[in-house]
């Protein structure tokens, strides 16, 4: 089982991020479960979602606590929720910002992970690129599905195609293309450096 | 075919495809989606004829579903909460008039303190008004149980409510599949009424009976979910015939066979306590489950047969009966052939708290060591209760308690689960 846990704030989708995801893995022929946190649905509010991907039924109900990765869609959450709690060793981070985790700080901590699973993504401008407006989501699929593999691009674009009318789903799709191809590159560079 | 959507979704969908003809609902979280994606299938007319009754209140929805299903129509509402307890009145009449109306129970926590995340004391609350309430595991059952209850409502003239977890259930997108209308409209004709108010046979429905026969009637409400002890099976049979998966029924198994220690349970918990008794039966603990489907007519002879072999049995339950302990325990006490001292009860989840393999597991242990309470509350918080007594103790006028305990606790928001 694989366990994907979204961070993000009230009104920027971390719920609808989560059910894109199951449905991206159900299209690929897998189980997939996801549920948010059921805390306040303020605006603004921190927001948690979680999505379970394997290949039985998915029985378990309880919060994902140790996630295998870990999509946070604001980085302002840094400081004020444990968003890296329960994370394993193994674990994936992908952070929405165009800064780096030295210059979030974070540099000691994510050496105690592996390189080529971290990675940072400017979501919000590839979102305001395309869509026009500073919805994230999409992007940070793309980016999901390119450190991780779990999901395909092409898995992405066929649920935001199904959740969103036409127009928009292009241009969330055009704005996850960009996060996959940001964070291949970025991968790719991080491995020869 | 299958599809990977929403619990409500689903719920809406498979309410659509039993072809309802009258439709009222008043919003309530976590019921709102289910009832507006019947909205929507409706207004799109995809869902036709059926009218969809916007209502004042939760009374108001269940004395028009009542009027509905007393004028000869298939008539559907959902609820939760203090929804359900402000159509209370109305619910047991719907019972006593034998009208068979399908409502759906999103479970949801009563307040006070207000609370709208997910535990069972909405629907227990309402075990003895006369409906048979059915409780749903997952996202495919819920859907199922929906079908099969307007197949029992109309068989026996009685209505049914389906309970599904708030939020749990109703707001998780797994896969389910979901049937055609071929096969449900196999499974379920078109229905007739045993009473109806039609213009040209007047009768009238909702005599004022006294005390030389109120009894009698009371006797017969009774005997027919006795009766639906029998016809409950049986139509989970013909739905597994005609749509090719077992759902409903009374009782689900779980390792039942060598099991010393037997967990029972209603709802979505079932899974997690699953998950939990593989882990500890590699450990080599003989330990099964007893899921409960049909909380109400109460299953008495499935349970004491289930429990047979049991040496000891872990009731753990979303419900309180305060002053008391379990509510779900007390009715098992009642159906095992053992010691009433061999039956404990664990509350857990109360108001939405997360039900942990690590809690179940922690819990599951102390039973079969014996060194379980026999009323248990899970993860309860000892220190944050202790402050509020201890307030308590030293002032007089030592205030609200949930506001108290909530500044005990201060900010809550970087809690996960």
């Amino acid at each position: 089982m694989f366990q994907i846990r979204i961070h993000g704030r009230g009104g920027q989708g971390v719920v609808t991020a989560a059910e894109l995801l199951s449905v991206a893995a159900f299209r690929e022929g897998r189980h997939a479960q996801a549920f948010p946190s059921f805390g306040s649905e303020r605006t603004g509010a921190p927001v948690v979602a979680f999505c379970r991907i394997d290949t039985h039924p998915i029985r378990l109900r309880e919060p994902i606590l140790e996630p295998d990765a870990l999509i946070i869609q604001d980085p302002t959450l840094l400081h004020q929720v444990d968003v890296f709690g329960g994370l394993r060793k193994d674990g994936y981070i992908l952070i929405n910002t165009s800064r780096s985790f030295e210059d979030l700080g974070l540099g000691e901590f994510a050496a105690g992970f592996r390189a080529e699973r971290l990675c940072t993504v400017p979501a919000t401008e590839f979102a305001l690129k395309h869509i026009g407006r500073p919805l994230p989501n999409a992007a940070l699929l793309g980016g999901f599905a390119a450190i991780s593999g779990q999901i395909s691009l092409e898995s992405v674009g066929a649920a935001v195609r199904e959740k969103f009318p036409a127009k928009v789903a292009e241009a969330n799709i055009a704005a996850a293309a960009e996060a996959f191809a940001f964070v291949t590159q970025a991968l790719r560079e991080a491995a020869h450096a | 075919m299958l599809k990977q959507i929403e619990g409500s979704a689903a719920v809406a969908e498979a309410v659509a495809l039993c072809r309802p003809e009258v439709i009222c609902a008043y919003p309530i979280s976590p019921q709102t989606h289910i009832v507006e994606g019947l909205g929507r299938l409706v207004d799109g007319g995809k869902l036709t004829p059926c009218e969809f009754i916007n209502v004042e209140s939760e009374f108001a929805a269940m004395s028009v579903a009542i009027g509905a299903s007393a004028a000869g129509a298939r008539a559907y509402t959902a609820t939760a909460s203090q929804g359900l307890l402000f159509m209370a009145e109305a619910v047991f009449n719907a019972a006593g008039l034998g009208l068979p109306i399908v409502m759906t129970v999103a479970n949801r926590a009563i307040g006070a303190p207000i609370n709208i995340w997910n535990d069972h004391t909405d629907a227990l609350s309402q075990r003895d008004c006369g409906w048979i309430q059915l409780f749903a595991e997952d996202n495919q059952e819920a859907l199922d149980l929906h079908i099969q209850a307007f197949r029992l409502a109309e068989e026996l003239s009685l209505p049914v409510m389906v309970c599904m977890d708030g939020f749990i259930l109703t707001h998780a997108y797994e896969r389910v599949d979901m049937p055609t209308q071929e096969q449900v409209d196999a499974y379920l004709p078109p229905y007739e009424p045993r009473q109806v108010l039609d213009p040209a046979e007047p009768v009238s429905i909702g005599a004022m009976v006294g005390p030389e026969a109120f009894m009698e009637v009371r006797f017969l409400a009774h005997a027919k979910q006795r009766q639906a002890l029998d016809l409950i099976p049986a139509w989970a049979s013909e739905f597994k015939r005609v749509f090719g998966r077992a759902s409903g029924g009374l009782t689900h198994t779980y390792h039942l066979d060598d099991a010393e220690t037997v967990v029972v349970a209603l709802g979505s918990v079932l899974g997690t306590i699953k998950d939990t008794v593989d882990e500890m039966r590699e450990q080599g603990v003989k330990i099964g489950v007893l899921g409960i489907t049909c909380f109400r007519p109460w299953p008495t002879a499935a349970v004491r047969e289930a429990l047979s072999g049991a040496k000891r049995v872990l009731v753990l339950e979303k419900s309180l009966a305060v002053g008391l302990g379990g509510i779900v325990s007390n009715n098992v006490s009642a159906s095992y052939h053992g010691s009433a001292d061999d039956v404990y009860t664990v509350i857990a989840g109360l108001g939405g708290r997360s039900i942990t393999r690590g809690s179940l597991h922690r819990i599951f242990a102390a039973a079969t060591e014996g060194s379980l309470e026999p009323v248990t509350f899970l993860d309860l918080d000892h220190s944050l209760v202790d402050r509020v007594l201890a307030r308590e103790r030293e002032h007089r006028r030592s205030g609200p308690i949930a506001e108290g305990i909530l500044r005990d606790l201060g900010v809550v928001a970087a809690k996960i689960g």
